[in-house]
């Protein structure tokens, strides 16, 4: 259970491992080339000197021609310039003809086998009295009698030679593992310094100074999507603080205007006796203040419950036909006022969704359509669907709203005339709270506009 | 009427208390959850307007105990959270209704009429008259001074509830939820547009007026019996 999060290996040793792993395996296999090589050499010279001697004996034997007086002498000198040789001649029969001083064959060779030609292959591995030797038996017949020779060399000096010869090869290979695995750490730790690089830039950047960005151009090409994807982010965070900030301006406005109305009302109002009715208009003028501010507190509120994530959705299916011509019913009036015409063209289109939310946001795009529609004009809501989707377009044949105001439509307070800021409009948090609403059902608002219509666009998943 | 405020904040309470009193409700005041809770258990009231958050023994508390004792007095609760959990709550525990804080006077005055009427038989007129306007509900006829007078659908619905709560201070809000099932604060003045068309036809021909606009409160319809301007 006890499911323990380790940090990962440093990259340090993640790239010494693998270094220490390759260099290893390298010099082990050099190693063994060399060593293999080298006693490959070794055998064939052994073997070279071994057909030298048969061939020497075989010329003394042949030249004596059977005279065993002579033999001795003549094998003896056939042989001489060479160290630790040894050789034994027996006849048919088995009898010693000659034998070199020093070494008994009889324990170590068991067949003498008839050996035409002697080279590495064909010659054996004795151990006598503990040492080893490489040697060879041949039988030869010479002048229609067969002898048979037996010759060997001593090892030992070759083993010495090989065995101190491995010893330095590995000294010399670990030196060079250790110098390749330093270098390697010295090259890791170079090649990380554009990282502490990065690391201290980005200490120190604070939230006043968010305007801060990495030089792309400045690090290796492999750290380049990190510093692209941090300025991303930074760029990102630089825009929702600076949006945070604003609207906390923003906030800071919108509540100090009527609070500076309603207390320039009521201490003019009180700074000299008053008629009744004066004082009823005093009353009346702040509650409307009161009831704006109260508004904008319970919009901001729900917006920010919203944004938390904290907004509880009733579900129930809605048909948006019956919804609009609901809708088409509260807004009749008030339409018909200011002389505009609604209409909807649609197909039978369910979502699932909370009805009152829904009605609120869908209210809030009828009454935008409406205010900002021309006298004679036509809001249009057609309904239709759009994959796994149910689109709502809302649109107006009203002014053209500029391409900079789009992407901040739906942000809170936003205005595009700042100079309209406090109208029969409420707050500027209306279509803010059409995205929320939108949002919050797993769906998404557009804007497009251009100088005939201007067209909002609601999308909903369809009931499933 | 005998309706019992529980209320702790000083300000609300002594306005809800002198409001509902000059609404013609006698009303008892209790500033703190024991006294609420005493008085509700000893004595009898048609209402209780009771305040989630008290500083000793909280709203539902109350509520809980008065359900538990087998008092059914309708129950209007105000919180000052509006989260649906809240509600729910309430509801569930056997309260009537619930307000939000920051609320308005005249929602709470609307709701607690509608609430008082609701424990009334239910209304089973045919036709309702203020001075000479008369709807017929079923044939869905309205005359005034005998003149026939037509109306759209959603006009008739809104003309029904105002001559239904005659005399009664309709808040916006009330109306747009119950003539057109909106539960929302509409930034829009659509209720005014409405309440305009339907005076064109009801009143500007005729005198004397029957629906009034009561300043920053809502609509009401009645016939004034002394005209004071």
């Amino acid at each position: 259970m006890s499911l323990k999060l380790e940090r990962p290996l440093s990259l340090s040793l993640r790239v010494m491992l693998f270094v220490m792993l390759a260099i290893g395996l390298s010099l082990l296999l050099t190693s063994r080339l060399v060593l293999s090589t080298v006693e490959r050499h070794f055998i064939e010279q052994d073997a070279d000197e071994l057909r030298v001697m048969v061939d020497a004996i075989e010329h003394a034997l042949a030249h004596e021609n059977s005279d065993l007086i002579e033999l001795p002498a003549s094998l003896s000198s056939a042989i001489s310039g060479h160290h630790g040789v040894f050789y034994e001649v027996k006849d048919e029969a088995g009898a010693v003809l000659f034998s070199s001083a020093g070494l008994d064959f009889s324990s170590a060779v068991s067949s003498i086998s008839p050996v035409v030609y002697v080279d590495a292959s064909t010659t054996e591995l004795w151990t006598i009295d503990n040492r080893t030797y490489r040697g060879v038996g041949v039988l030869r017949s010479i002048d229609e009698r067969v002898y048979q020779i037996t010759s060997a060399i001593d090892m030992e000096f070759h083993k010495n030679f090989l065995n101190s010869f491995q010893r330095s090869l590995w000294l010399i290979l670990l030196g060079a593992g250790v110098i390749t695995l330093l270098a390697a750490w010295v090259g890791v730790y170079q090649g990380l310094r554009p990282l502490r690089g990065m690391s201290h830039s980005v200490r120190t950047i604070q939230t006043n100074k968010l305007d801060t960005r990495l030089d792309p151009v400045a690090v290796p090409i492999e750290l380049q999507d990190l510093v692209l994807s941090f300025n991303q982010m930074i760029e990102q965070l630089e825009a929702g603080f600076s949006k945070l900030s604003h609207f906390s301006d923003d906030i800071a406005h919108e509540l100090r205007t009527p609070l500076t109305n309603m207390i320039t009302q009521t201490q003019v109002g009180l700074s000299k006796a008053r008629s009744d009715a004066d004082y009823r208009e005093l009353l009346y003028s702040v509650l409307e203040e009161q009831e704006r501010l109260n508004k904008m507190v319970n919009d901001m509120l729900w917006l920010a419950k919203s944004e938390n994530g904290l907004l509880k959705l009733s579900s129930t299916p809605i048909d948006l036909q019956d919804e609009f011509q609901a809708l088409f019913e509260f807004f009749d009036a008030f339409a018909d006022e200011r002389g505009v015409s609604l209409a909807v063209n649609s197909n039978r289109v369910l979502v699932q969704g909370d009805r009152d939310l829904l009605r609120r946001a869908f209210t809030n795009l009828l009454s935008n359509a409406i205010y900002h529609s021309p006298k004679q004009g036509v809001v249009n809501v057609s309904l239709s669907q759009d994959g796994a989707y149910a689109s709502i377009a809302v649109e107006n044949n009203g002014p053209e709203i500029a391409a900079i105001h789009l992407s901040s439509i739906f942000d809170r307070f936003y205005r595009i005339d700042p100079s309209r800021a406090r109208n029969s409009e409420g707050a500027g948090l209306g279509l803010a709270i059409v995205k929320s609403v939108i949002e919050a059902h797993e769906g998404s608002v557009a804007v497009e506009s251009n100088a005939t219509r201007t067209k909002f666009i609601a999308r909903l998943p369809l009931i499933s | 009427m005998r309706l019992l405020v529980v209320e702790d904040e000083a300000k609300t309470g002594d306005y809800l208390r002198q409001g509902l009193s000059e609404a013609g409700f006698h009303v008892s005041l209790a500033r703190n959850g024991l006294d609420g809770h005493h008085l509700a258990m000893t004595e009898s009231f048609d209402l209780i307007i009771l305040d989630v958050m008290l500083p000793d023994v909280d709203g539902w508390r109350i509520l809980q105990s008065l359900r538990e004792a087998k008092v059914s007095t309708p129950v209007l609760f105000l919180t000052a959270r509006d989260s649906v959990d809240d509600r729910v709550k309430g509801l569930e525990l056997g309260a009537d209704d619930y307000l939000i804080k920051p609320f308005a006077f005249v929602e709470v005055l609307a709701r607690v009429r509608s609430l008082l009427r609701r424990t009334q038989a239910p209304n089973t007129q045919e036709e309702l008259q203020v001075a000479d306007l008369e709807i017929n509900l079923l044939k869905r006829r309205v005359s005034r001074a005998g003149k026939r007078i037509n109306l759209s659908h959603k006009e008739f619905c809104l003309l029904e509830l105002l001559m239904r709560r005659q005399g009664e201070v309709l808040p916006r809000s009330i109306i747009a939820s119950q003539v057109w099932d909106m539960n929302f604060d509409s930034d829009t003045n659509v209720i005014d547009v409405a309440i305009r068309r339907l005076r064109s036809k009801i009143d500007d021909e005729f005198e004397p007026k029957l629906i009034h606009t009561v300043r920053g409160m809502g609509y009401k319809l009645e016939l004034e019996q002394d005209h004071e301007s």
